[in-house]
């Protein structure tokens, strides 16, 4: 039987990732898309360290580490090396967490993508600083206990909602801009083909479940990833040279399932759960506007 | 017997290290804008722009992504430049170790400004000794002719395979940076039999894939990583001494290595300064020379890696030193002082004084050299400030 | 030469099933080969072999089914959450 992704590996076994990790899942699906022809730039972040200590390395592609804002720069300068000496047909990977995409490394980000180099970014976002303790990150969703934002007696959970990178990066107008998760491989797999087929920036942001900051057991990892999408809490779509596609193709569940699954989401009561639902339905709804708005400019 | 085609012409310092870096056959620029440094990179831009340099230039939206971009674009293998000033420099600090760490031969011009606040553009080196402990060599230049020349050589002694450390290019704000001097610019053909292309042996491959700069326990290599920056710094010193006299003798120049003396044989008293503080030094130098006095001056080029053993060589004859920061630690005195102050050590007992001068780029006047010629006359030891006002 | 700070050695060479609390179990003669627990893997500890006898049927028993490589699972089990059929079962590893 074919399977439904590519078979190539080009992430070995032994790495030292967390039990049930879904930021490793984004990466061999990424690198299965890709190809070998490829280079990684990855800043501060859990995949700094999940590759483990020299003289290791778990890619069978170049893997340049970077200090915590130099994903865009260093991609920049990767692909400008590159072609200067015709390797024009090398994929220049950044593959950056949350944090080091909507907090620290924003600038260079929207530096990197508004130069117009042909590289993809790749956000895995796993909605907090998870390597270094699960701290809150600007990704980090409404109603989330994290470790500087802990409950306690006074409910201190995250009240702010989740800075949404993606939709920063269509209000910049990159040409190739998507979300995806863990859970359905096949998808992000197809976008990231859909993206090499564009020249210039592109853009991803990847839904990366973790059991370790997310307060789940590691065998939800899929399952919770899943949920997202249909609780509409992280929903799919893809937006290519000015077109906007949103993935409404999923069998939907309340949010209320999609919070209960996890522990980081186990103090709200019902009020708060509500606010969420709020949320997300006025996010929905504005990316059907969105579906609407992008669809009349290019007809 | 090639046909060499020099020519002499007049250019700002900024022109003459733009110039430098096209001799150089740089592939790949990034940059972010800063004055006093922007000439240097609005001439390089120019220069690609009218088909007269092969390379890439990028402007980045900061100083941090345009070392990182360098540094990455140097790791796949091709010759990269940058160049910055002041508070551009201090935003460069961390992909500074980066790019030091990682072992790239990446030379840097960097034009040095003071630090705010408040607010000032004028020559101070506080940027560049700010960043002393960064595992960059450090040269400081005293003319136009030095800046285009060192970026040539940099590269040169960088990509020694014994070295492999990136080398930032010093030229005082405004007195070297928009002064323009007479310049001669060099044959690209005999450049480019000095300085062949960069063959990075680690750089990027497909066939060979690695991780660059993962992160390394107490109990790995990290501490050797670092042990063997400073043996490479080490051995720089030899490889700067070698290469520069190669260059004097292509291009018939008269560069000293890590250091350069002028009427230091039969002094008694030494003035040691760094950039273009050392020419008006000089000036005062012969002046006192003709009134009499066995002084003489040493010109520190390269403060990274430190010239010690020359400075022990220099002063064993002396009997008292006088050293000129352009800038200051804070708590304490010169930086360079603090430098010569420990080379002596317990080898050499003469007074040796601290003077600061030319911070914010206050001018740094004849009279105020020969003021503190005149305190190393009188052998005292001390930290002073030259020309400054009583404001409280 | 100079020493540079480059990771050479693939993680191929560094087993992690010290890390294994529970130890995943294929049930081969009801596994279906749809490969959703090789799909799903986070520690790619899990192989594609061609062809094995104990399959359910004739037909899936000519197909390519998966193997689990205990060097490198790690036991998170998403492999037995994922599995459609529900044949994969998870155990206690005992220590002897």
């Amino acid at each position: 039987m074919p399977t439904s992704i590519p078979k190539e590996e080009l992430m070995a076994p032994g790495h030292t990732a967390c039990h049930g990790c879904g930021a490793t899942l984004a990466m061999r699906y990424v690198l299965k898309a890709m190809g070998q022809k490829t280079v990684v730039s990855v800043p501060a972040s859990c995949w700094a360290v999940i590759p483990g200590a020299m003289p290791f390395r778990t890619l069978d592609v170049p893997m340049v580490y970077t200090p915590f804002a130099a994903t865009g720069a260093s991609i920049s300068g990767l692909r400008e090396g590159l072609d200067i000496q015709g390797k024009t047909d090398y994929n220049v990977v950044g593959f950056a967490g949350d944090g080091g995409t909507a907090d620290i490394g924003l600038q260079g980000l929207s530096g990197a993508m508004e130069r117009g180099h042909n590289v993809f970014y790749i956000m895995y976002d796993n909605e907090g600083y998870m390597n270094t303790g699960v701290q809150r990150s600007g990704s980090t969703p409404y109603g989330a206990k994290t470790t500087t934002t802990p409950v306690g007696k006074e409910r201190d959970f995250k009240k702010e909602n989740k800075k949404i990178v993606a939709d920063m990066m269509i209000a910049q107008n990159v040409p190739y801009v998507a979300t995806a998760t863990i859970a359905y491989p096949e998808d992000l797999i197809r976008k990231i083909d859909h993206a090499k087929a564009v020249h210039g920036p592109k853009f991803i942001q990847i839904l990366a479940p973790c059991p370790t900051g997310w307060y789940y057991p590691p065998e939800k990892t899929i399952e919770i990833s899943r949920l997202a999408v249909q609780s509409r809490m992280f929903p799919l779509y893809e937006f290519i040279q000015g077109k906007f596609y949103l993935n409404k193709s999923f069998k939907p569940v309340d949010v209320s399932e999609y919070v209960k699954a996890q522990d980081r989401f186990k103090h709200l009561n019902d009020d708060e759960i509500d606010n969420l639902r709020k949320y997300v339905d006025e996010r929905w709804n504005q990316l059907l506007e969105w579906e609407k708005i992008y669809s009349e400019q290019k007809e | 017997m090639k046909s060499v085609t020099e020519f002499k012409t007049i250019m700002t310092g900024n022109d003459a290290v733009a110039y430098g870096a096209k001799l150089a056959r740089v592939k790949f620029i990034s940059a972010y804008p800063i004055t006093p440094q922007t000439t240097i990179v609005e001439k390089l831009a120019s220069m690609i722009a009218n088909d007269e340099l092969d390379a890439k230039y990028v402007e980045v939206e900061s100083e941090h992504s345009a070392l990182a971009a360098v540094f990455a674009s140097e790791l796949t293998g091709v010759r990269s430049y940058t160049a910055t000033s002041s508070h551009g420099l201090l935003y460069m600090h961390e992909m500074l170790h980066w790019v030091s760490g990682q072992r790239l031969p990446i030379v840097m011009s960097v034009v040095n400004r003071a630090i705010g606040p408040p607010w000032n553009i004028w020559a101070d080196q506080s940027d560049t000794i700010n960043q002393r402990d960064t595992g960059w060599m450090q040269v400081y230049s005293e003319s136009n002719q030095e800046a285009m020349d060192t970026i040539i050589m940099g590269y040169k002694i960088a990509e020694n395979s014994e070295v492999m450390l990136p080398l930032m290019s010093m030229e005082d704000a405004f007195i070297l940076s928009h002064t323009s001097e007479p310049v001669t610019l060099r044959d690209q053909d005999l450049i480019n039999e000095y300085l062949p292309d960069l063959d990075l042996k680690f750089r990027i491959d497909i066939g060979n894939p690695m991780g660059y700069g993962s992160y390394d326990t107490p109990d790995g290599t990290f501490m050797e990583l670092k042990k063997d920056m400073v043996d490479s710094m080490k051995k720089a010193v030899r490889v700067i001494k070698d290469e520069t006299e190669k260059f004097n003798q292509m291009f018939d120049t008269n560069y000293g290595g890590l250091v350069e003396r002028y009427r230091m044989d039969d002094a008694d008293y030494a003035l040691i300064a760094m950039g273009t503080v050392a020419s008006t030094a000089r000036f005062v130098v012969d002046k006192l020379r003709e009134k009499g006095l066995n002084i003489g001056l040493i010109r520190i080029r390269y403060f990274r890696p430190f010239p010690y053993d020359d400075i022990l060589e220099d002063l064993k004859n002396i009997k008292a030193a006088g050293v000129i920061d352009r800038s200051v630690s804070f708590g304490y005195a010169g930086a360079t002082y603090s430098e010569i102050v420990s080379a002596l050590y317990g080898k050499i007992n003469i007074p040796v004084s601290s003077f600061i001068v030319g911070i914010g780029g206050r001018d740094v006047r004849i009279e105020d050299i020969e003021k503190i010629a005149d305190t190393v006359r009188n052998e005292s030891s001390g930290v002073y400030w030259i020309n400054v006002k009583k404001v409280i | 030469m100079v020493l540079v700070p480059v990771s050479t050695v693939s993680t191929r060479n560094h087993p992690t099933d010290s890390w294994r609390i529970q130890r995943p179990t294929i049930q081969y003669d009801k596994c279906i080969r749809c490969m959703i627990c090789w799909k799903y893997c986070p520690d790619n500890a899990i192989e594609i072999e061609n062809g094995d006898e104990s399959a359910p049927n004739e037909r899936i028993a000519k197909m390519e089914y998966p193997v689990i490589n205990y060097s490198f699972c790690k036991g998170c089990g998403i492999c037995a959450n994922e599995c459609p059929e529900k044949c994969i079962d998870m155990e206690f590893e005992v220590i002897e």
